[in-house]
């Protein structure tokens, strides 16, 4: 029975597991966190660790209730991932169980309803924040403003005060929430201001470029998906699919309208851009697995995000573009298999 | 099984069938439409649901009664002839004494001409047994779809408003104003978007069968358990 016979060394061995490629994906997310905490204070940190908790008991319960094992799939840190690229796409200073729902609801209903680890169709981390936006829009617009615009840097102590209680002394209130630069733009357009009006006068934005903060922790997270891509945990078509494909739309229609529309850059290192092309999109359960279905699936997520962003009603639309994306991913696989070496196309 | 159940049996089968074992909401899944528009809060499913009932039972009986003159090839049009004539008095009596619940529910009161649970009912039922049971059919099904679109109203509007029974005066007159319970404020949108209407639905039929489940390993436990012991 030799029908697989084998020919010589050497074999490649791709020494990867789940926990192995979450662990490399944790890794990556430490330099976006430190920035993160740089920036806007110890919120995310807070949030992190509820959000982790919540992560634990939720993933915990669910196993034990559907009558897996428990260790083996606690342990290989996919949940982890999901509560991380939740965490930090809520604003840092939320009530405390806006992000404890969040996770709940990602881990239950995108995750374990659908068969665990592997079954999941949509990412359930964009699952949980689209969940969050449309549920409490009041809540998951106001971000903290980094600390060069606010002049105020909330410490670890006034983080939690705000975050399981909800206020804060009133003189520092005001000044340290507010709309994030996509929102600002969006905003400005509809009060009749043009887009390099916006950038050059908002406080919020840095060297008539995009956000404070925003523009570092977009790059923070860019390394750390350049580490992904060194490793070979991601593939390259998530990243250039996607970029490429809002940096095209954005500088077309920038071309077109520099007064209505905001420059490449600005789309590229703003809002969730970064985390979505390299932390996001990749999620090897819920995206395309072709070789050019992966490209097709990213620069979808691309366009869609550009759309949402400038014509639809939310400032952002990551979580829509990917969970979009994600109902065509079938779709896309059926139409992209590659051609079988021998055969004909 | 007997195979001339009495009456009595057959009664207490279809109310089964209707209320549980055949749900018509949870089981057949039909009506889902209407089911999953109006059920954000308990009120308007109630009013859909007591709409629905009544145009079941009136084209129950009337389908029953004329069983035996329908050709078969043409029996489609007259049951949704029939259908339709019930609904419309049903449509034109509602605008008449619950009008402001009337507006809320808009288009799906004229829609129940094409709800499936009543045209399914005609075709299943109806159309093959006498005019008792073919009415305790409609009212059997009828109350067990009522109560899905309650429970799942109730259930949205808790979770998306925190009250239940709001604007129970559209229904039942100035004096069910305070009828409402508030149970706190805030609450979840999402449930009572269309999202939520769906995942709620998907709740209720896996508690269902759930349930269901339950109770068959636990019949099926007794013999097994009987069997051990020395004959």
């Amino acid at each position: 029975m030799n029908r697989w016979p084998m020919h010589g060394a050497p074999f490649l061995h791709a020494d990867t597991s789940v926990a192995k490629v979450m662990m490399r994906v944790q890794i990556a997310s430490i330099l976006p966190l430190l920035v993160h905490i740089y920036y806007f204070g110890w919120g995310i940190a807070v949030q992190w660790a509820l959000a982790m908790l919540t992560g634990l008991v939720v993933e915990y319960a669910m196993l034990h209730l559907r009558g897996r094992p428990v260790k083996p799939f606690l342990l290989d840190g996919s949940a982890v991932i999901t509560v991380t690229g939740l965490t930090f796409c809520i604003p840092p200073e939320s009530p405390w169980w806006l992000i404890v729902l969040g996770v709940s609801f990602a881990l239950i209903f995108g995750k374990h309803l659908y068969g665990g680890l592997g079954f999941n169709p949509f990412n359930p981390a964009m699952l949980g924040y689209a969940f969050l936006l449309v549920s409490f829009p009041a809540y998951m617009t106001q971000w903290t403003l980094p600390s060069e615009v606010s002049g105020h840097t909330l410490s670890l102590t006034e983080s939690l005060l705000k975050i399981f209680t909800g206020k804060l002394p009133d003189s520092i209130m005001d000044q340290v929430t507010g709309a994030t630069p996509l929102d600002h733009v969006k905003t400005g357009l509809t009060q009749g201001i043009s887009v390099p009006d916006t950038l050059h006068n908002a406080r919020v934005i840095w060297d008539d470029i995009a956000g404070h903060g925003w523009i570092q922790w977009n790059l923070a997270f860019m390394l750390g998906g350049l580490y992904l891509l060194w490793t070979r945990t991601i593939r390259w078509q998530y990243p250039v699919g996607f970029l490429g494909a809002l940096g095209l739309m954005a500088a077309v229609f920038h071309a077109i309208n520099p007064d209505h529309y905001a420059p490449a850059l600005f789309h590229l290192l703003s809002g969730g851009t970064m985390l979505a092309a390299f932390f996001i999109i990749t999620d090897p359960v819920t995206a395309s697995t072709t070789p050019l279905g992966r490209f097709i699936y990213a620069a979808g997520i691309g366009v869609l995000v550009y759309v949402i962003r400038t014509w639809g009603g939310y400032p952002d639309g990551i979580a829509f573009a990917v969970l979009l994306m994600n109902i065509l991913v079938p779709l896309i696989d059926q139409y992209t298999q590659p051609r079988v070496k021998g055969y004909r196309a | 099984m007997e195979l001339n159940p009495s009456p009595l049996q057959q009664a207490r089968e279809i109310f089964y069938d209707g209320l549980w074992h055949n749900n018509q909401a949870l089981v057949a899944l039909l009506g889902l439409c209407p089911m999953l528009a109006v059920t954000n809060n308990a009120i308007n499913g109630l009013g859909l649901g007591v709409a629905t009932l009544i145009v079941l039972v009136v084209s129950n009986v009337l389908v029953s009664l004329i069983r035996d003159y329908v050709p078969r090839e043409v029996r489609i049009p007259i049951f949704i002839g029939i259908i339709a004539t019930a609904v419309t008095i049903i449509d034109m009596l509602m605008a008449a004494y619950v009008h402001e619940l009337h507006k809320l529910l808009g288009i799906f009161v004229p829609l129940i001409v094409t709800n499936c649970v009543i045209l399914g009912r005609a075709e299943a039922f109806a159309s093959k047994n006498p005019v008792w049971a073919s009415a305790l059919d409609g009212l059997a099904m009828g109350l067990g779809f009522l109560i899905v679109l309650v429970v799942l109203g109730g259930l949205r509007e808790l979770l998306a408003q925190g009250t239940l029974f709001d604007q129970a005066f559209l229904m039942f007159g100035q004096q069910a104003r305070d009828w409402t319970l508030h149970l706190f404020d805030g609450g979840i949108l999402l449930a009572a978007l269309p999202p939520g209407a769906f995942i709620g639905l998907g709740l209720l039929v896996a508690g269902k069968n759930w349930l269901e489940l339950r109770r068959q390993s636990r019949l099926q436990r007794i013999p097994v358990e009987t069997a051990h012991e020395p004959a």
